[in-house]
């Protein structure tokens, strides 16, 4: 094979990002959008429902469920450094304990939306507030579903032993969907629970 | 000291099979992952859209030809133009870009597929589904209430008009489903081309040295995320709406119909750009190969078209001066409107200084960016006349509007698609389009085009009101509407002659070589078509316009570049 030598600057070595990490960052980037529409509703309809229950009348701060579920956050990071580090079993602890703080999250929820229907009977038919509410909610908590799943499997394929350190960069990739995951609930924490009410 | 392989070594390849079983080849087809067929199989069923649109385009010409004319009922005329519009812009413009984009990105920066082959098949299945639901509605829609058909709430569906009480049945269902996977899709495919261009170039393909396509559709993606998305949610809300009694859009419990309006059209004006970009791309690619140049000011148009990206989302709500936002909120939007004809006025410069001293050469391809050229002028123009406020409460849902907006997607856009049509195709079948052929779809399209288009805005100022479905004679509409039907059939026949020639040069066109214009860029490097892995070896790039430092190794354009 001949070849044109051509003169130029002494080049750097050709680096180009993880495929995986950027297309992650496009498909939180879409997600983001959705979300901030939801967000936008919710906000646009505070205190505009014509009729009752009103949010400062049934809901409740969810502190266990977002400490559990800001943690989570905590301990999929370690599991990605642990990976990283070839520590597999600190790496399959710290995957268990995010499946198990995400689904301690989910299990408030759940908890919450029986009280609101059970108790309180507020349902998303019943005024804006539950519309924009069940709807926001909902779709974090859907969310939260999908990540659990995939961290589920990950979880899984680690007790089998076959997580390996090549994979780190694909855990890294599912870390940073779940911490947007984190991050959307914080929002929603914020608008729904402290400037909702 | 970087060696760049020379042109036989990229592209040394085996000669492609032939005379595979049908079944086989179907086969082949339905489960490839290459992105070359992945594009192509996106234009084909673009196509076949584009067609079934311009015949709803007729039909509504047809009953608009003369007064009073009850060719079709106000029910079907109301499915009509929402079926074209919805047709048009999902199903036509977005598929036909997103093919070009699959086949020519990676092409352009020397990668051999797309950074997520699969997804890439997925976003294209889930697209070609959504097109299928929305013309199933015609057989399926009727549901319980045996109301209904095709969706006849315009092609954007506003509240509360799409609620269960004013459209029963599944028609606005079909609308809403459709459009939601052709979104999904749509995010699918933008994703794999941002990836693919950040993560896929060959070596020595920075940034910088990008093709200017490349960039175009790079800042397009982007822009589907932040633009399309909304779209997605606030049909998830609509379909909240419709199914579980949810009351986002509905203004008997203190819903709001505008609401809906800015979540339309914080997707509908930004998607605009989405389809304009590209056709920014193919005459980026094209003009300066046909003036025998470099394009004039590179980065001034990434500059610009970044610019174009960002100030596109801040204009939306420049569709609903008329609906009452107060004077502040319609200053901003004048504004914000009127300030991204600065950037595309940097463009149309650019272009401009591009052919300026060139050696000109009117091939087919050339002709459709030079009418390009001047009909995005006056889009444009039109465009600022009705950003201003005042001027927009006089001709606001008039025809005037409708000829302004056409102006873009047939005029600049589809002029464009054509141009990239007739430059590209022998790439992709390795035979020329008919040159003859070629003019007579040129000019009997620029006739009909200029027949429909610039006569309509005359009704419009008049006072006729878009998407009625007749009118009374005596109104002096007539003449108009007839001048406006007969440039439509212009149009048909020009169209017509275009599909001929598809079919008719793969099987007689002249054999295209590799690279029968002369170009400049990394696609025209392999064989023509390219095999299923693009280059033989990785090539690698020292500037703007590898090719021509491959042909003129005495004076590469690497000693200009910064």
């Amino acid at each position: 094979m001949s070849t044109i030598p051509i003169e130029g600057p002494i080049e750097t070595p050709w680096k180009l990002p993880h495929r995986g990490t950027v297309g992650m960052a496009c498909l939180i980037l879409a997600e983001a959008a959705i979300f901030i529409i939801f967000v936008v509703a919710y906000i646009f309809y505070i205190g505009k429902s014509l009729s009752g229950p009103t949010p400062a009348q049934v809901l409740e701060l969810p502190i266990f469920g977002t400490i559990c579920l800001l943690s989570s956050s905590i301990t999929v990071h370690f599991a990605v450094s642990a990976l990283r580090k070839e520590n597999l079993r600190n790496c399959t602890i710290n995957l268990a304990a995010t499946v198990l703080l995400g689904s301690i999250f989910l299990l408030t929820t759940a908890r919450e939306w029986y009280h609101l229907i059970h108790d309180e009977g507020l349902t998303i038919q019943t005024n804006l507030f539950g519309t924009t509410y069940y709807s926001l909610v909902g779709l974090h908590a859907t969310h939260v579903v999908v990540g659990l799943i995939m961290l589920s499997i990950a979880f899984a394929l680690s007790l089998e032993g076959l997580v390996k350190e090549e994979h780190a960069e694909k855990l890294e990739v599912l870390s940073l969907y779940w911490h947007f995951v984190d991050a959307v609930w914080v929002v929603v924490f914020l608008v729904v629970y402290v400037l909702g009410k | 000291m970087t060696p760049t392989p020379v042109m036989e070594a990229i592209d040394e390849t085996l000669e492609p099979q032939r005379g595979q079983p049908p079944l086989s080849v179907i086969y082949e087809w339905v489960t490839t992952v290459d992105h070359k067929k992945i594009g192509l199989m996106y234009i084909a069923y673009a196509l076949i859209f584009l067609l079934i649109g311009g015949i709803e385009a007729m039909l509504i010409r047809i009953q608009l030809w003369i007064p009073n004319n009850h060719f079709v009922s106000p029910q079907v005329f109301n499915q009509l133009f929402t079926m074209h519009g919805t047709t048009m812009v999902f199903f036509v413009g977005m598929p036909i870009l997103f093919g070009f984009g699959n086949y020519l990105v990676p092409l352009m920066i020397g990668a051999r597929d797309m950074a997520f082959p699969r997804l890439n098949a997925f976003s294209f299945w889930i697209s070609a589904f959504a097109g299928l639901l929305l013309y199933f509605s015609y057989f399926g829609a009727s549901g319980l209430y045996a109301a209904g058909s095709a969706p006849d709430v315009g092609w954007f569906a506003y509240a509360p008009l799409t609620a269960k009480v004013f459209s029963p049945g599944h028609s606005t269902d079909y609308w809403t489903l459709a459009v939601f996977l052709s979104g999904v899709g749509s995010i699918g495919t933008a994703l794999n081309i941002v990836t693919t261009t950040l993560c896929m170039r060959c070596k020595g393909m920075t940034m910088n040295r990008m093709p200017l396509l490349v960039w175009l559709y790079l800042v397009m993606s982007c822009l589907v995320f932040v633009a399309v998305s909304p779209l997605t949610a606030a049909q998830i809300m609509l379909t909240l709406d419709r199914y579980v009694g949810a009351h986002f859009f509905d203004t008997q419990a203190g819903g709001s119909a505008v609401l809906w309006m800015h979540f339309f059209w914080i997707f509908g004006h930004p998607e605009v750009y989405v389809l304009v970009l590209p056709a920014f791309a193919f005459v980026n690619e094209i003009v300066p190969v046909f003036s025998r140049k470099a394009i004039f000011g590179y980065p001034a148009m990434v500059a610009a078209s970044v610019g174009i990206g960002f100030i596109s989302l801040s204009v939306w709500a420049h569709h609903m001066f008329t609906v009452g936002m107060g004077a502040a909120g319609n200053t901003f939007f004048v504004f914000a409107t009127m300030v991204i004809s600065v950037p595309t006025g940097i463009k149309i410069f650019n272009w401009l200084a591009t052919i300026w001293g060139g050696k000109v050469i009117f091939a087919v391809p050339m002709m459709f960016c030079v009418a390009f050229l001047f009909q995005f002028l006056i889009a444009g123009l039109t465009g600022i006349m009705l950003s201003a406020a005042p001027f927009d409460w006089q001709l606001s849902a008039s025809y005037f509007v409708v000829a302004h907006f056409h102006y873009v997607l047939v005029g600049s856009i589809l002029f464009a698609i054509f141009a990239a049509f007739y430059y590209w195709y022998p790439k992709v079948t390795g035979r020329m389009m008919s040159d003859t052929l070629g003019k007579w779809h040129f000019w009997l399209f620029l006739i009909g085009f200029h027949l429909t288009f610039d006569f309509m805005h005359v009704p419009g100022m008049l006072g006729m009101p878009r998407r009625i479905y007749t009118y009374e004679a005596g109104r002096g509409w007539e003449m108009w509407n007839l001048i406006v039907g007969i440039g439509a059939i212009f149009q048909a026949i020009g169209l017509l002659c275009f599909v001929y020639n598809l079919f008719w040069s793969y099987f007689q066109g002249k054999e295209a070589g590799h690279d029968p214009w002369d170009a400049w860029t990394l696609e025209w490097a392999t064989p023509s078509p390219p095999p299923a892995y693009n280059f033989a070896i990785e090539p690698t790039v020292n500037s703007r316009r590898p090719l021509w430092d491959l042909k003129h190794p005495e004076d590469p354009d690497s000693d200009y570049e910064g």
